[in-house]
């Protein structure tokens, strides 16, 4: 959108600056790029009323005092400084880093577990099924998890991963273990299997999309070439599908980043989440300090972005 | 109490109030209705927890004074943020005493008038005393008879002595302490401290609400004989530190199989054998046990955590919808709900009116502590309790009457909430 905006924007402007055009055309140019502000102003306002205006409040609210019951509109940097409370005595690890550095680890586990599977499932329906008809059959079945919701999604393990649940009974009455196997539940692994079960379908879909874009010719000019099925896949699909690659990516790493909801049910509320923190602040009203953490996460998520966008041109790859 | 099972919402359907406004408006074409009905129906906007939002209250409110209830069911938090942060968006409110701290000096609720409610000297001296049939209970903590009274009609401090402006006139109270399942623990459980015992380790929950679970650690520091607290319910924070040491370390040794966020999650995590003992709420024993699960509301020698909710007014209240305000707070200390409500295992304000209410059977049963003469029936009519099962814990003075403390908001509770995300962190 923006770069499309910004193209409409430059173009008429090049003869204007170039050579001295005749006082019709400068006319014609500045109406038409009146005409593309206006164009733009819709989504500008939006973006502005419900994106640009609470940001700043937020940036705002974070370096005001609060009490019990009140904020108060007065500079202070002590929220940040209650965010990174001990984080400078390095002894153990403060609150902050170790609530990030799980975060990260989610992140991490569930990016390379979500690509792996969406990259495979998308090359199967992209290039092992032949016929249009089957892939958007098959592309339709992958989407069908969202039928349901998130949470409903993510509780329908609970029983299933249960000291008691169906998948410990069934391990039992196989003789395979003695006792309930208790590190399924409310554990990294069941906070982790939620993460691949509820985020995979974003990195399917975009990597999918990718795919399809890929020129044929381009697959048959290497097998005939000489390049093996994996040299293949190595040099030439992973290159082109890495936009969808990289869309995918930025989808699941905000969504855990973010998140709260699964690792709270999912990992019983014992194991921490930034999204967690702040909730819990909000709840006791202590909005300035919520409003601290949720700049810092901001600026967490934004590194990461800005880290990925280095290792790939987004707009160039468009 | 902070999270509630929400069964109350859909009973009162659209349906339902359209039949009432249907019913209304005919009847009064043809018999005339007495004055406050005759006016234009008038409408509650009730903001408080699940817990009293019964859908049999409001018809019987609609039914007994004309007056609809609308109601609102949010978290406790959200209660709290709704009465400081918009106090327009209802006409009567349903907060926990302890919340009062914050809410008070928003100076967005208004003392009631004692003179105005027709029972208000029946109130049970739990509140306005902070005793049990002439006996002193556990007053740390945020203690009902506290914040009980109001210097004047608009003041923001609390008076020490009794005025005629009451903070909140209580709806229901309860005493908290631990849920255990007796069938997987297989020997008596008698102590806070049991909570923390390596023996039920990966099998212990506590619930993940800050202010609330840390006196429920405070209540098993001081049972293990480690530390007696001034007032566990107001800690300095050399005392937060001490308890939340405890916890981590509880945590790291694996002894919480998963913390709890909600009823139902205290019901699922009890009825699944995930957790043998944990913090847990009344209502939710009783549904685990409905269940066909043994659990057991364990008395502990070290006594309860209680809590107590009650109505109060906004500011903003006047007029007509002050009026009905007024009239349904005297319904509902008139009887008919505190039975409604004693039936559930809360406990009501007016014990008087709600024991004329009730069954002499049901009245042993729930307040006395007497085993059931017959089967021991919920509103909706399914089998609570096989006749001849007793209470757990007894009657109500000795449940109520072994209180060692009340829910609570601390000083230093900037410091406790961050201390506790340190502990989740842990």
């Amino acid at each position: 959108m923006t770069t499309a905006t910004e193209r409409a924007l430059a173009l008429p402007e090049a003869p204007a600056a170039g050579v001295p055009a005749a006082p019709g055309l400068a006319a014609a140019a500045r109406r038409q790029r009146r005409l593309a502000y206006l164009q733009a102003m819709p989504l500008g306002l939006v973006f502005a009323a419900f994106f640009v205006v609470p940001l700043l409040l937020t940036l705002v609210v974070s370096f005001w005092e609060y009490n019990e019951y009140e904020i108060i509109p007065a500079f202070t940097l002590q929220n940040y400084l209650d965010v990174f409370d001990g984080c400078a005595a390095g002894a153990d690890l403060c609150t902050t880093f170790r609530t990030y550095l799980s975060t990260l680890k989610f992140c991490l586990i569930g990016w390379a577990a979500t690509l792996t599977i969406g990259f495979t499932v998308a090359y199967f329906v992209a290039f092992h099924v032949r016929s249009a008809a089957m892939q958007t059959v098959l592309f339709l079945i992958c989407t069908i998890p969202f039928w349901t919701s998130n949470v409903i999604r993510m509780i329908a393990w609970i029983p299933l991963l249960g000291r008691n649940g169906l998948v410990n009974d069934a391990l039992m009455s196989l003789g395979l273990i003695r006792r309930p196997l208790d590190g399924l539940l409310y554990s990294d692994f069941s906070v982790v299997l939620a993460f691949i079960h509820l985020d995979t379908v974003f990195m399917i879909v975009p990597i999918f999309n990718s795919m399809m874009r890929i020129d044929r010719s381009l697959i048959e000019a290497a097998t005939d070439a000489g390049a093996t099925p994996w040299q293949t896949l190595w040099n030439v699909i992973v290159p082109l599908s890495k936009p969808g690659i990289a869309i995918g990516s930025i989808f699941v790493l905000t969504l855990i980043m973010g998140d709260f909801v699964t690792v709270g049910v999912m990992g019983g509320q014992q194991i921490a989440s930034v999204g967690k923190v702040i909730q819990v602040q909000m709840s006791y009203l202590q909005f300035p300090a919520a409003a601290a953490n949720a700049v810092v996460l901001l600026g967490a998520v934004l590194l990461l972005i800005v880290a990925l966008t280095r290792l790939i041109d987004l707009r160039r790859e468009l | 109490m902070t999270d509630t099972p929400n069964t109350t919402g859909p009973r009162l359907s659209r349906r339902t109030l359209l039949q009432g406004a249907a019913g209304l408006a005919g009847a009064g074409a043809i018999t005339g209705f007495p004055a406050v009905i005759a006016a234009e129906p008038v409408t509650l906007r009730y903001l408080g927890t699940a817990v009293n939002q019964s859908g049999d209250i409001a018809r019987k409110v609609k039914e007994d004074l004309g007056i609809t209830i609308e109601y609102i069911p949010v978290v406790t938090d959200e209660v709290s943020k709704r009465v400081v942060t918009q106090p327009n968006s209802f006409d009567i409110v349903d907060s926990e005493y302890f919340s009062l701290k914050k809410l008070l000096p928003s100076g967005n609720l208004v003392g009631m008038d004692a003179r105005r409610i027709k029972n208000a000297d029946k109130i049970t001296p739990v509140f306005t005393k902070g005793e049990v049939a002439g006996r002193k209970i556990g007053d740390q903590g945020t203690a009902p008879k506290k914040v009980f009274y109001l210097e004047g009609p608009t003041s923001t401090k609390f008076a020490a002595s009794p005025t005629e402006w009451i903070t909140l006139i209580p709806t229901t109270y309860n005493a908290d302490t631990l849920g255990i399942r007796p069938d997987l623990i297989k020997r008596p459980i008698t102590s806070w401290k049991e909570l923390l015992n390596p023996e039920f380790k990966g099998r212990a929950s506590i619930l993940n609400i800050p202010s609330i679970g840390i006196m429920d650690a405070a209540m098993v520091v001081e049972a293990t004989g480690d530390y007696t607290y001034p007032d566990k319910g107001n800690m300095t924070k050399a005392e937060i530190d001490r308890t939340m040491k405890v916890l981590i370390e509880a945590k790291r040794a694996g002894q919480f199989r998963a913390f709890w966020q909600d009823f139902n999650e205290s019901v699922n995590l009890m009825a699944s054998g995930e957790t043998v003992i944990q913090s847990m709420w009344s209502p939710a024993v009783t549904k685990v046990r409905s269940q066909g699960v043994a659990c057991t509301y364990q008395p502990l020698k070290e006594g309860y955590r209680a809590w107590a909710s009650g109505f109060g007014l906004p500011k903003t209240l006047t007029g007509r919808k002050l009026d009905a305000a007024y009239d349904f707070v005297n319904w509902f200390l008139s009887g008919w709900a505190g039975a409604y409500l004693n039936r559930q295992g809360y406990y009501s304000a007016v014990l008087e009116t709600a024991r004329a209410h009730m069954a002499p059977d049901e009245w042993s049963f729930w307040m006395e502590g007497k085993p059931a003469a017959q089967d021991i029936k919920a509103p909706d009519g399914t089998v609570m309790e096989k006749a001849g099962a007793v209470r757990d814990g007894g009657s109500f003075e000795s449940r109520m009457g072994a209180v060692a403390c009340w829910n609570s908001v601390m000083d230093e509770n900037t410091y406790m909430v961050r201390k506790w995300n340190e502990f989740i962190a842990a």
